[in-house]
């Protein structure tokens, strides 16, 4: 298999609402970023891939926009995945393991402030015997969570830590839209959302936008002077439904763990999208991962979550760990679906 | 004005699902207060039946009837419903195995005595609609069973009915913010003024109306307002012979690219004060205003001669 | 690095009507896939993935489909992904699914694309009520009929072209059994007397709303040796986007589109494709696309590209043939419409298009393109094995 690696990362701020921005006002200066610190321009990328979603805007075809942002011009050779950017990057990989590139952009974005996203979210289910209930996210999730406590897995208190924990770490990451928590005896204080998940428990709604370039082999190493190489990617699905799932495990994450190359040697980090703090306990029992693992060093989706953005935002963040020095190897996990229902892991490491 | 507008944005459809044979019995079902399932190939039972065996992939078509109360396996207290869901008091959302079933169904479940009589592992049963139709919300919602646990079998079931339902309508309406962002907005705002000011791109230097937020062949934001118009060119057009969909104007009437002078590509509009027959690539035009419209409401002709078909072929 | 030659082993799609009331959405893809795999003589464990794509998913109200398909499309426990890139999404899917074969990532990928406008209307989706913006002033046809005339002005075509391209594509239909409109008594006379809608263009001169699906089996150089029928080769694939609307965009002949065409050439060793290919099967959801087509993909000269129409060089029996499954203009599920394209240029070259078949056909291009004409995918399929 061909050396790839990430090579650059930029995300933007999180926040809550973007009203002054569109789509591709908010993308820009990511996708500048991105380029700029590998000192490259959209003619020099050999293949652009990006994830977002219609449903998040409320318009078809919102990407197109989007694509602005990028400079087509010359045309360029560019695709799209209606998810997260997670597989935007697994597109752009596979497509430089072709050897028909050298060099990717991948970028995502989702603005959630401008729908109701709990009701949104609802619009993924089967849409002839669950979507015309309307469950939400949240609700989903609690289901989850509570199936989690049931059998004894967590408790209240320790999603509570959990919480705390990912947005304690979010206070050294500057694009974080929650870096300050309460203390985990203050939050239990709080009302449900929906029992028996609180407000703590929850991903912040938010807006943002992230890219990543990818870049192989020697091109990677002229490019960045520690490039995070992509030892294994791979992606799996559950069934839809959730009454036939067991919901407190993630079958198909330990698969593509399995398939990443993910159990062959320790990660000493792990960047996990875990948007509900009950879905961190799920998939660290999947990955196996013990207390000397760094999890979700920059907060993870619980400090902030532009829905389609914040799994290639995980991958990002791996990478990053492994830039600056602070992660030999690392996981990214990202999700799409109802309670985990499609999971994507990646392995990334260092120059040995 | 405020610097940067919103407004709502409605998508509202009532979408039109038809089902195939096995949805088809269920939703029948329901509305005959009968609750079917399917068999696999290696004996589950999944309720509420899928088509397509979630492990196997094999199609599934052997019904079977299961029973109207079950077993809670995974709960949720919802203490604020949201518009849509089953109940508009505080519910809990659980997952039912009906008995006779394998697998769980998602529903709503009204529990008078709130969270704290909701366990897992707790009898529930079904409480029918009073009107029903063949729909999923022919289970009005479940509610707590304590007549305690019965035993029942999956039965085998033909699946027919009489009347069967073939489809379902899904209305679905989400409420949206629609934030059309700076340059869009100075774009607007200027409009209320019956000024159309582009963007300059400032590497290549072209100006976009209306403008989007960056020159999408230079990846860069245009900031460099220019005013542009109002008279312009016609590049290319079309006759309308049928009524567009939310738009009331009379056919036929002809839609046109137009070039307003000092922009660098066209934007849309119509031509009127003119027969439609005469309209030309190439004619000169300007807008005209109505009372309270956003837009121009069409453009006319100026009575200048034509412009050059190179004059604008770039801009084709 | 040398890639893994990929191959087309099996092809599936249903019937394409105007709406298919007697299934569900995965129904409908099911029965295409399943096809797909009858055809390769494999079974759902044969696949190693799923690469799905399909149009807007605010056609069927569905958001991100793919995740309550997944079920009916043996996805469980496998790769599956998610494409939408317009109208070039079919094309593009099978694009993705290819480099899943050609990178050795996977063994044997399904891919599979779908439309089912009968759950909405495709106009509503296209034209949701967006605050500020001015109202979609002309419908479907109408954003397209301008660039038809600037066509028309600087390639001096004659009125009547695409009148021709709509009564070759409809007679083509006739010989496909899967396609949506059959119009058994279609006659130059009754297109040429059609409603003028949005004139230059006239109703028969428009593609149809369609349920439909369409699924491939692709598999690398063992699984094709193993396959009971012959393969058709992927010799190039390509994709090109531009952006929707810029200062000098051409939109009678989009730069991406061009060289979208020369790059897929180029990969397949084509130099003259006019010669070389036997047979087109490109994305003509107005007829007047077919010579606009012919020239920005290189098989015609600028403004020549309605003479190859106009002289019966695009028909079944011509020396080009374009669309002999009928084409967009005779069946369109949004987005199952490019993967079909990509399909049919399959079957030509595996001598499977029945009474469609081009004689002879070695070398075939799909074409497929979306958006405001800025996103492009094709591919060249061929009868024999690639050298490389």
């Amino acid at each position: 298999m061909r050396d790839v690696a990430v090579v650059a990362f930029a995300q933007s701020r999180h926040t809550r609402t973007s009203e002054e921005t569109s789509e591709v006002e908010m993308l820009m200066p990511v996708l500048h970023d991105a380029l700029g610190q590998v000192g490259l321009t959209t003619s020099e990328i050999d293949f652009t891939c990006s994830g977002s979603c219609d449903y998040l805007a409320g318009r078809a075809f919102s990407f197109t926009m989007a694509l602005d942002g990028v400079g087509a011009w010359p045309p360029i050779s560019e695709s799209h995945v209606e998810t997260d950017g997670a597989w935007a990057l697994y597109e752009a990989w596979v497509k430089i393991l072709t050897g028909e590139a050298e060099t990717a952009l991948v970028y995502s974005y989702g603005k959630s402030s401008p729908g109701e996203l709990r009701d949104v979210l609802s619009r993924q289910l089967d849409p002839y015997y669950v979507a015309p209930l309307w469950p939400d996210s949240v609700s989903l999730a609690a289901l989850q969570a509570q199936a989690l406590i049931d059998a004894g897995h967590t408790d209240e208190r320790r999603l509570a830590g959990i919480a705390a924990r990912s947005r304690g770490s979010a206070q050294d990451n500057p694009h974080a839209q929650l870096a300050s928590s309460p203390p985990t005896a203050e939050l239990l204080t709080a009302d449900y959302v929906v029992q028996p998940l609180r407000r703590h428990d929850c991903p912040p709604v938010g807006d943002g936008a992230a890219a990543v370039v990818l870049a192989a082999g020697d091109t990677a190493r002229r490019l960045c002077p520690h490039p995070a190489w992509i030892r294994g990617m791979d992606h799996r699905t559950e069934p839809h439904g959730l009454g036939v799932r067991d919901l407190t495990d993630s079958p198909s994450t330990r698969l593509a763990a399995e398939r990443a190359g993910a159990f062959d040697a320790p990660v000493d980090t792990a960047e996990l999208h875990a948007p509900f703090t009950s879905q961190e306990v799920v998939l660290r029992k999947a990955l196996r991962l013990g207390d000397e693992v760094d999890v979700n060093p920059s907060g993870g989706a619980l400090a902030a979550n532009p829905v389609m953005a914040a799994g290639l935002i995980r991958i990002g963040e791996a990478a990053a760990c492994i830039h600056r020095g602070a992660s030999r190897r690392a996981l990214a996990h990202a999700t799409s679906g109802p309670c985990l229902q499609q999971n994507l892991v990646a392995v990334l490491e260092g120059d040995r | 004005m405020p610097d940067v507008l919103s407004a709502p944005l409605v998508v509202e459809f009532p979408f039109t699902r038809s089902l195939g044979p096995v949805q088809s019995a269920f939703l029948t079902g329901l509305r005959e207060r009968s609750v079917l399932g399917v068999r696999t190939a290696d004996g589950r039972v999944l309720v509420p039946p899928a088509e397509y065996d979630p492990v196997t992939a094999e199609e599934i078509r052997e019904l079977v009837e299961v029973g109207t109360a079950g077993t809670v396996t995974a709960w949720a207290w919802n203490p604020q419903p949201r518009p849509c869901q089953p109940l508009d008091r505080a519910f809990a959302w659980v997952l039912v195995r009906l008995d006779g079933a394998d697998t769980a169904l998602l529903h709503a479940l009204d529990a008078p005595g709130g969270a704290q009589s909701v366990r897992t592992g707790m009898r529930v049963r079904i409480r029918w609609a009073l009107e029903r139709e063949g729909a999923i919300t022919d289970i009005a919602c479940f509610e707590p069973d304590d007549d305690g646990p019965t035993t029942h079998e999956a039965r085998p079931h033909s699946g027919e009915f009489a009347d069967p339902v073939t489809g379902i309508t899904a209305p679905a309406r989400l409420d949206y913010t629609y934030f059309p962002g700076r340059a869009q907005s100075r774009y607007i705002t200027a409009l209320a003024g019956r000024k159309t000011i582009g963007e300059r791109c400032p590497s290549c230097r072209k100006v976009y109306v209306p403008p989007r937020g960056a020159c999408p062949t230079c990846g860069v934001a245009t900031d460099e307002q220019v005013e542009v118009g109002p008279r312009g060119t016609v590049t290319t057009f079309c006759v309308v012979n049928i009524k567009a969909k939310n738009v009331d104007i009379e056919v036929p009437y002809v839609y046109v690219h137009i070039a307003l002078d000092g922009a660098d590509l066209a934007l849309h509009g119509r031509i009127g004060g003119i027969p439609y027959d005469q309209v030309r690539m190439g004619m000169r035009v300007e807008p005209v205003w109505t009372e309270g419209g956003r837009h121009p409401d069409h453009y006319r002709p100026t009575g200048e001669p034509d412009a050059d078909y190179d004059s604008y072929r770039e801009l084709l | 690095m040398v890639k893994e030659p990929v191959a087309v082993v099996g092809i599936g799609q249903t019937k394409h009507v105007a709406a298919r009331r007697d299934v569900s959405i995965a129904g409908l893809v099911r029965e295409a896939a399943v096809r797909a795999l009858d055809d390769a003589q494999l079974t759902w464990a044969d696949i190693d993935a799923v690469v799905i794509g399909k149009a807007p998913d605010f056609f069927e109200g569905v958001m991100m489909p793919e995740l309550y398909l997944a079920d009916a499309l043996g996805a469980v426990g496998k790769p599956m992904l998610r494409v939408h890139t317009a109208g070039s999404v079919g094309g593009s899917t099978a694009l993705v699914a290819c480099n899943l074969v050609a990178a050795r990532v996977h063994r044997t990928v399904l891919t599979l694309a779908f439309e089912k406008q009968s759950e909405s209307n495709a106009m509503w989706g296209l034209s949701l009520p967006i605050p500020f913006q001015q109202p979609l002033l002309a419908g479907a046809g109408g954003f397209f009929a301008p660039h038809v005339r600037a066509y028309m002005r600087r390639s001096g075509a004659p009125d009547t072209i695409g009148s021709l391209v709509a009564y070759k594509d409809r007679r083509n239909a006739l010989k496909n059994p899967y396609a949506h409109l059959h119009e058994k008594d279609i006659t130059l006379e009754k297109v040429q007397s059609s409603p003028m809608l949005w004139d230059p263009i006239r109703y028969s001169e428009t593609c149809p709303s369609s349920d439909g699906a369409c699924a491939m089996v692709l598999t690398d150089a063992v699984g094709a040796r193993r396959a009971p029928r012959r393969p058709a080769w992927v010799l190039g694939g390509a994709m090109r986007s531009e952006p929707t609307m810029f200062a000098g965009k051409d939109y009678v002949s989009p730069r991406a589109g061009k060289e979208c065409a020369a790059d897929v050439f180029l990969q397949s060793g084509i130099t003259d494709p006019r010669r070389e290919i036997d047979a087109v099967e490109m994305y003509v959801p107005f007829s007047w696309y077919e010579p606009m087509w012919l020239e920005n993909l290189g098989f015609a000269a600028e403004g020549e590209g309605w003479k190859l129409t106009e002289s019966g060089v695009t028909e079944i029996g011509g020396d080009l043939p374009v669309n002999p499954s009928g084409g967009v203009l005779s069946t369109n599920p949004i987005g199952a419409s490019g993967m079909i394209r990509f399909a049919e240029a399959a079957m030509q070259v595996r001598g499977q298009a029945g009474e469609h078949q081009v004689d002879g056909a070695r070398r075939a291009l799909g074409h497929a393109y979306g958006g405001g004409s800025q996103f492009f995918s094709m591919w060249v399929v061929g009868a024999e094995r690639p050298t490389s």
